[in-house]
């Protein structure tokens, strides 16, 4: 039981009065900036990730962690009360959650959605404490072949799993290493893709990206709504939430299974966003009560929020064992750990002990405290929805200039944010995937130096991504997952009788 | 990168056709330019190894599939949708463009001073406050910020050419 001793040691490192306030800290921020329209979990981590430069790594990543964690908590709030999703994640939160809360249901409806995301949380960290350790130990064996199939698989994964266009998803994703390149190349130094313009030598960072594509975005987007708020109000009292949460337990095959979407949507990049979606479906389908839920169901609000909330934990075990993130948010906190000067990836396990276990041990913590200050203070938030969107909409335009700024003190960057923002805004509303740009461009600088080394070792020869077994079945799984969309089209041409024959027969060359 | 053209003139509002092909043809003209840069760089195998457009060749060739892939899926399945009516474009140019001339005013008179004038105009202007009440909100707002910054978290944001806050000695 080398982790629980871990862990133990992990939790003695949190428990300083200092890392107790910053997790306080980090969740009402986080809270806030899951309630805001244009703010969420990647961009607000993004934008607070300077004030943190001061601190110590281990303080930073507790204070930013639970920053997410409270984005996860928050965006139940504005779905539920608002039937306006704080966040991607939240949508599917919305479909039984807003009924809930016409039908004076509200309170109900906010501690479930709240206990269900600690719930979520509370088995993905499980699962990583177990889990972490032993990916990081199995990947210290991996070389530049493996490390490059790993990225590979991981980047086929969004075009496999995706919906919509598998061009787009291509699309966006290329756009982010074409971004990723731009700059000094790692490996001879030249200066790549910069046209002759002395500012892109810095290249492109992805928390400008992330701020522009995410925030101004977003707010664009809300923009042509023409936002008005007309929300539920909430109260809620003590009985209410014992009500709720003896309720709860009726519902756990529904948890139980959630979680596990979640967790395997968050460990492979799905994300989120897709969880929460897959197992609101699947509820439906397996629940008894299925035919009633878009009616104001407990089950379709547990089912959303533990995925969403899984999955958003999770995606921070790839980040944390291989330095491979599985979401956005987890991308910005991967760009973090570098600013601190730590390596992520397996040899963090054995180097930063601390960093690694304190991070562990502050999910259990910050979940816990997370719970409790939602349920405390959700009448706070709520109010602050009520805040006029003309206040609001310019107040987070200069929060994101802020943001944008002092990543690396340059104005210059302040520009390629708004520019991000239009990019957002369109990409949105073609449908333009924008989490594997926001990958690729984290990802892009790493993914090509793997790629090189590995074509150094092998001078030019491809076949090394099938040199030995491991790095041959990741290969190959990433291989079938990028010709997901193909094969299935296939599949179900072939399932359909008559002119599939015809199509078979035609010579594949 | 300029996207900005996509959203042109039209008063009725533009068809999500154009807008899906325009952008497909901005994404392969995209992939084209660094595919030309990344030849340029070298893209071949040299004595030491790949050079350094080996791997942004490789990738702005997937760029320009995808775009091209894009564009013919477009064409050939013609959605008949509009990607934003003349009010949505118009709700979004008020906010897009007095952005941009904040950005430009961040440039000349530095992050508080330009945040706070944008504030409050905007609260005027667009959320029908009394001048006096949006003027007293932007202050708060931003003295706010410049404590958590530059006093707190000693981060120091930009001041701008013309440094208006010199007195406070940050």
């Amino acid at each position: 039981m080398d982790e629980l001793s871990a862990l133990f040691h992990g939790f003695a490192v949190v428990l300083s009065p200092l890392n107790l306030g910053l997790m306080v800290v980090g969740i009402v921020l986080g809270v806030l900036i899951g309630v805001l329209p244009g703010l969420g979990g990647a961009n607000g981590v993004a934008i607070l990730l300077p004030l943190t430069f001061s601190m110590s790594p281990t303080s930073a990543i507790i204070m930013l962690s639970c920053i997410y964690w409270g984005a996860l908590f928050g965006g139940a709030i504005t779905s539920i009360l608002f039937n306006i999703p704080g966040e991607p994640w939240s949508v599917a939160t919305t479909f039984d959650g807003y009924p809930m809360a016409q039908n004076g249901q509200a309170g109900k409806a906010l501690s479930a959605a709240f206990t269900s995301s600690f719930v979520g949380a509370f088995l993905a960290v499980v699962m990583i404490t177990f889990l972490a350790p032993l990916v990081a130990k199995f990947a210290l064996k991996f070389g530049p072949p493996e490390f490059f199939a790993v990225y590979l698989l991981t980047f086929c994964s969004f075009v496999g799993m995706g919906k919509g266009s598998a061009f787009k998803i291509l699309a966006s994703m290329t756009i982010g290493f074409g971004l990723a390149a731009v700059g000094m190349d790692t490996v001879t130094g030249q200066l790549r893709l910069t046209f002759g313009l002395p500012d892109l030598m810095r290249g492109f960072d992805f928390l400008i990206a992330v701020i522009g594509l995410f925030g101004i975005g977003e707010i664009l987007l809300s923009m042509e709504e023409g936002l008005k708020f007309s929300g539920k109000s909430a109260k809620l009292n003590p009985r209410v939430v014992i009500d709720t949460w003896k309720e709860l337990p009726r519902y756990w095959v529904t948890s139980l299974r959630s979680a596990a979407v979640g967790i395997w949507m968050g460990i492979t990049p799905g994300g989120a966003t897709p969880a929460s979606f897959m197992s609101y479906g699947l509820a439906k389908k397996m629940s008894r009560d299925g035919a009633k839920f878009g009616t104001g169901q407990v089950e379709g609000v547990v089912a959303p929020e533990t995925a969403a909330h899984a999955a958003g934990t999770s995606a921070l075990l790839p980040m944390l064992a291989l330095g491979i993130p599985g979401s956005p948010t987890a991308a910005v906190l991967l760009g973090g750990l570098l600013i601190w000067g730590l390596q992520p990836g397996p040899l963090l396990f054995v180097e930063q002990k601390d960093f690694v276990w304190g991070l562990i041990a502050s999910m259990y913590l910050g979940n816990i405290a997370g719970l409790l200050i939602v349920l405390t203070t959700v009448p706070l938030f709520a109010a602050i929805l009520r805040v006029p969107f003309s206040i609001i909409a310019p107040v987070i335009i200069v929060i994101c200039a802020i943001g944008a700024y002092t990543v690396h003190n340059a104005m210059l960057d302040v520009w390629f944010m708004l520019g991000f923002g239009v990019i957002g805004y369109v990409f949105k509303k073609l449908d333009y995937p924008l989490a594997p740009l926001v990958l690729a461009l984290v990802l892009g600088d790493k993914a090509e130096d793997s790629f090189r080394q590995a074509m150094l070792v092998s001078q030019g020869d491809l076949s090394i991504m099938w040199s030995n077994p491991l790095v041959g079945s990741i290969t190959g799984l990433a291989l079938l997952l990028l010709l997901w969309p193909l094969l299935s089209k296939a599949w179900a041409k072939v399932r359909r009788p008559k002119r599939v024959e015809f199509s078979q027969e035609q010579p594949v060359d | 990168m300029a996207h900005e053209h996509s959203e042109g003139g039209a008063s009725r509002g533009i068809s999500l056709h154009s807008v899906e092909v325009v952008v497909a043809l901005l994404v392969f003209a995209l992939g084209l330019t660094i595919l030309i840069g990344s030849w340029k760089l070298g893209s071949n195998w040299t004595s030491d190894g790949p050079g350094p457009g080996y791997f942004p060749f490789y990738i702005s060739l997937i760029m320009c599939i995808s775009g091209a892939g894009v564009a013919i899926q477009a064409l050939r399945k013609r959605s008949d949708g509009i990607f934003a009516d003349g009010q949505q474009l118009k709700q979004v140019m008020i906010v897009l463009l007095p952005a941009a001339v904040y950005v430009l005013a961040v440039q000349l008179v530095g992050i508080y001073v330009a945040s706070a004038i944008y504030i409050a105009l905007f609260m005027t202007l667009l959320g029908k406050y009394s001048p006096v009440k949006s003027t007293l909100a932007a202050l708060v707002i931003m003295v706010l910020f410049f404590l958590l910054f530059e006093v707190w978290f000693k981060v120091p944001l930009y001041k701008g050419t013309f440094n208006m806050l010199q007195f406070t000695g940050y």
